[in-house]
């Protein structure tokens, strides 16, 4: 017998698997398919003070071993989450769930997670300050280090959970940003968030995107993940939760090893509805394959 | 929902229209109008095709070579597997037609079209049927819909066949107690000036998934946002924002 559990930010998880925001909703969609709390937790969608519809579409476009989405933070607004989404999430998911947020100024952020910090069945927070879709808030903060420190630190004034500050691969030193997340108060880092993209209709000349642009993810990303974690492992001592392009349950290992604690999978979900289930019993098995007893042990193995 | 489904037949039916017949269970299929999301072999997402027809074991796609995944599903053969994922999204809501409903078809808009004429007819209705395309080379199903015993009434933009000019000049003088429709959005807007009673849309759109997950389809309709490929396709006139 293997032994999957690993511990984020104090808080023991079956197994390190974890379907990333904006993949998964609120679960009920994947609920309908199979038993979600077989999953470690899941990020639901990003949460802002306000409903949003998001952009225009077309907001997908298809590229190879990957696809571009501007979505742009379509949610209805942390009062719905909070009136609506999470009790119906309490019918179907019993575990800590990791409560994704964003917003366009520092008092927004503020105001979400103040207005969800009470709520038991959230176990993390987890703040995007990395989303490439939005204009004049999301990325914007995670583009420097004294606007990451500085949106962390204020979170972190209004809650005692475990914060989790969810960075941008679209930057030069992603070290930076998670050193300052960390003096900021931070409880650990999730990386990597999309990759900003662009693709063109030929016939038209034109992005494909109403948007524009949109961000890159698939399985194109996951060599980034694997570097950018290895490198996030050596400037921090937070945990660090590894995202980008996960499809398999080797590359949980893989991004384990490099020094992720636990693992979001993202696209993945969106391809095939059963991905995170697969990888979640995949599991076991490809550890025994490497001779790995217990799953806790392999983080940051790269390193050793 | 997930299958491994078998091609039975991959054959064209004009120059860019083929009709794909895979071997299925239909059990999640629950209303036409609904859609599967075809996996192909080299190919990150998934490709949204409507359900044209479907009985106990198979069912029946007709699709459109638009791009490059499409076109690679015309090199599928017979007895090749593929990953679907069968039964999605709202369909049509038959309960609504009334004793002669009207079915509007625009090019490749047509196909979730002949299932729902047969359904209808499964439920004593008497539907007519107008089928629009841009030229006589591009006219499929025509036969299909006459052995159903329907009246179908087909225009062509250049007048190469049937009724020059678009569908709205047939719709224009018949008369209906509902209408079902699917095809481009000028078609829409035309057919929203012209109908003279509720009805139904099916809307098209760029998905991510197919099922309600990523949020890549939404409208915004007098009901709030809402996902072409969960909530929708098939929204009520009376909910569209245009």
């Amino acid at each position: 017998m293997v032994n999957t559990q690993v511990t984020l930010c104090g808080i023991a998880l079956e197994n390190p698997v974890i379907p990333a925001s904006g993949t998964f909703g609120f679960g009920r969609e994947f609920a309908a398919l199979y038993d979600i709390n077989c999953l470690g937790t899941f990020s639901f969608k990003g949460t802002t003070l306000h409903p949003r519809f998001g952009n225009p579409t077309p907001r997908i476009a298809e590229c190879a071993a990957g696809m571009l989405n501007a979505v742009g933070l379509q949610n209805p607004g942390v009062e719905h989450v909070k009136a609506v989404e999470l009790p119906a999430l309490a019918q179907i998911f019993h575990k800590p769930v990791m409560a994704n947020v964003s917003g366009f100024s520092v008092a927004e952020y503020v105001s979400v997670v103040e207005q969800l910090t009470d709520e038991p069945q959230i176990g993390w927070f987890e703040v995007n300050i990395s989303c490439p879709n939005v204009h004049g808030g999301g990325m914007s903060f995670g583009t420097s280090p004294a606007a990451a420190e500085e949106v962390t630190r204020a979170v972190r004034a209004v809650t005692k959970k475990p914060l989790i500050v969810k960075l941008s691969p679209n930057v030069t030193d992603i070290a930076a940003i998670a050193r300052a997340c960390e003096a900021g108060g931070a409880d650990g880092v999730s990386l990597i968030n999309t990759l900003l993209g662009m693709r063109l209709n030929l016939r038209t000349r034109k992005p494909l995107l109403a948007n524009t642009t949109g961000g890159l993810s698939g399985p194109a990303l996951l060599p980034l993940a694997v570097r950018m974690v290895y490198q996030v492992y050596e400037a921090v001592k937070i945990p660090i939760v590894g995202m980008g392009g996960v499809s398999s349950a080797e590359d949980v290992l893989e991004l384990m090893m490099a020094g992720a604690t636990a693992v979001e999978v993202g696209a993945a979900n969106l391809v095939d509805p059963y991905a995170s289930e697969k990888i979640v019993k995949a599991l076991p098995q490809v550890m025994e394959q490497y001779g790995i007893a217990r799953l806790a042990d392999i983080i940051g193995a790269a390193h050793r | 929902m997930q299958q491994i489904c078998t091609v039975l037949e991959n054959t064209p039916l004009t120059a860019s229209v083929w009709r794909m017949r895979l071997g299925a269970d239909t059990a999640a299929v629950t209303a036409p109008g609904q859609f599967v999301n075809v996996k192909l072999p080299g190919f990150y997402l998934r490709r949204p095709i409507s359900i044209c027809d479907f009985e106990e074991g198979s069912l029946t796609l007709l699709y459109k070579v638009v791009g490059r995944g499409t076109d690679a599903m015309t090199r599928i053969h017979p007895r090749h597997r593929l990953d679907v994922l069968v039964g999605l999204g709202n369909g049509y809501d038959l309960s609504k037609s009334g004793q002669t409903p009207l079915l509007v078809g625009g090019g490749v808009g047509v196909p979730p079209l002949y299932g729902l004429c047969k359904a209808l007819l499964a439920r004593g209705k008497a539907p007519q049927v107008i089928l629009g395309f841009n030229t006589r080379e591009e006219i499929f199903y025509e036969a299909e819909f006459q052995a159903l015993g329907v009246p179908v009434y087909v225009t062509t933009v250049d007048g190469s066949y049937g009724q020059r000019g678009f569908v709205t000049d047939v719709m224009k003088d018949l008369s209906y107690t509902y209408f079902y429709t699917c095809g481009p959005l000028p078609m829409f807007r035309a057919i929203e000036k012209t109908a003279r009673t509720s009805g139904q849309y099916s809307f098209e759109e760029r998905m991510g998934c197919g099922f309600g997950a990523c949020m890549g389809c939404s409208i915004e309709t007098k009901s709030g946002a809402k996902r072409v490929c969960k909530d929708g396709p098939v929204f009520e006139r009376e909910e569209i924002i245009w």
